[in-house]
């Protein structure tokens, strides 16, 4: 029997960032090189490629997982947000502004992950303390310049999306 | 990274998947939330030729009260265990617990099933059940059947569970009034995982005498471990904090933990005790609201 045979490719039907895609991927395609290579969303960054890192930090229904323990098989029918559809046209996420302003990034590669889990916390948890956004931070790891400025522009966002109405 | 091939079938219903496990055999293997089976798989630990994805049926999820148990449905992420307002209600401890897995990734996307069944060693949730005198309904061909968490647990990543055998739920008795609940970790500061770990389910009397303790340690041995010395020391007594520290500094009493690169036996022996005090007083302290 051929492996295509025996390992037969699996539809898949997710929308992304709004946009429906319908596939037939290979059942060993986890999410995150579904994103990447199928559809070219090179934000989502593989780290670590073992769970730990949060680079690959994606929303599947709304929460932040992460997209290298994820097949793409189980990802069929839900929705998923990335990096790429996190700003309005040109106008900044707050999150994303946050991390601008208050230089929450030196080399840039964990933070497309960083701002997902950040905007997940935020959606759920609108007034975090400090000691909260570092335990909802626990499962992304940075290896420049530290957590201070990355709790900064967490706290930052947080208060310009309270004040948005 | 990538897992070898495998073929990927979704089942529809609890009965689906096990005619697929009889259909499969040694080939299959079930799919929960993946945060273990998965990366297993990345690294070649593990490589199933079928996996049957039970993450699409429905009626495993979820967390209700019936008959004075609080049921919970094994596909239940730990998100939704740690901020459940039943759990937080009824065992906070189990919250306690939930809350702290690994990080909030895995917590959004890891299950309560999977976590029971994998029977990491260390692990958190297994502690706590044991603690809590949970029990897990076990669905298979020919019915069900419910199996004591004292008897759920055999080895490192070994359970009573049979190969043709499903996990549907995970049921924790409700305590009785004046009950508190709690859960205490160290954990690994790279991994998360348990060094050590403590889960208390204690009952007391307006007076504050113990009537019944259930203590489980975490990260002394294969799986959790009843802290028989520590429960029978609090049984009768006066919750004090007197009492409480000599109850816990027995909870290592009946280990025989292995030394590891992080930590020696006599350090996860004492840590055992601190972090056995540490659920107690914090279970009292609910108990007494």
């Amino acid at each position: 029997m051929t492996a295509e045979a025996e390992y037969p490719a699996v539809p898949v039907s997710v929308t992304v960032n709004g946009v429906k895609h319908d596939a037939a991927v290979e059942p060993r395609t986890l999410l995150v090189y579904f994103l990447r290579e199928h559809l070219g969303l090179t934000g989502t960054h593989v780290g670590c490629d073992t769970s730990q890192c949060g680079a690959c930090t994606v929303h599947l229904n709304g929460r932040a997982v992460k997209s290298c323990t994820i097949l793409a098989a189980q990802a069929n029918g839900a929705e998923v947000k990335t990096i790429e559809g996190l700003a309005n046209g040109d106008v900044f996420h707050p999150v994303q502004e946050g991390f601008r302003e208050k230089h929450g990034l030196q080399c840039g590669y964990c933070t497309p992950g960083m701002i997902m889990t950040a905007v997940h916390l935020l959606e759920t948890n609108p007034n975090p303390s400090d000691e909260e956004i570092k335990h909802a931070l626990e499962g992304n790891i940075c290896r420049c310049t530290g957590y201070v400025n990355i709790v900064e522009s967490v706290k930052w966002a947080a208060e310009k999306m309270r004040k948005q109405p | 990274m990538f897992p070898a091939s495998f073929a990927y079938v979704a089942a529809r219903s609890v009965e689906e998947a096990l005619a697929l496990m009889a259909k499969h055999g040694e080939d299959g293997k079930l799919l929960a939330g993946g945060h273990s089976l998965i990366p297993a798989m990345k690294l070649r630990l593990q490589s199933p030729r079928v996996l049957i994805d039970l993450g699409t049926v429905p009626e495993l999820r979820g967390i209700k009260v019936d008959g004075g148990q609080l049921i919970i449905g094994a596909l239940t992420v730990h998100a939704d265990v740690a901020a459940s307002d039943l759990v937080r209600k009824h065992v906070p401890g189990l919250a306690d617990a939930a809350s702290v897995i690994g990080d909030l990734q895995v917590r959004n996307r890891g299950t309560i099933g999977g976590s029971v069944a994998h029977a990491d060693p260390a692990a958190d949730l297994p502690v706590i059940l044991t603690a809590l005198n949970a029990s897990f309904v076990v669905q298979s061909p020919s019915g069900n059947r419910t199996i004591a968490v004292d008897d759920f647990f055999t080895d490192f990543y070994t359970t009573a569970l049979n190969a043709n055998e499903i996990l549907t739920e995970i049921r924790v008795p409700i305590p009785a009034s004046g009950s508190g609940t709690a859960y205490a970790k160290l954990p690994h500061p790279a991994s998360g995982y348990v060094v050590v770990s403590a889960g208390a389910l204690i009952t007391r009397q307006a007076s504050g005498t113990c009537t019944s303790a259930r203590i489980a340690i975490g990260g002394l041995g294969s799986g959790p471990i009843r802290a028989i010395p520590t429960e029978m020391e609090l049984q009768g007594k006066p919750l004090t904090s007197q009492v409480i520290a000599a109850a816990a500094a027995k909870a290592a009493e009946e280990t025989d933990p292995v030394e590891d690169a992080y930590a020696s036996i006599e350090y996860k022996q004492h840590v055992a005790s601190v972090y056995a005090r540490k659920a107690i007083e914090a279970a009292v302290e609910r108990a007494k609201s």
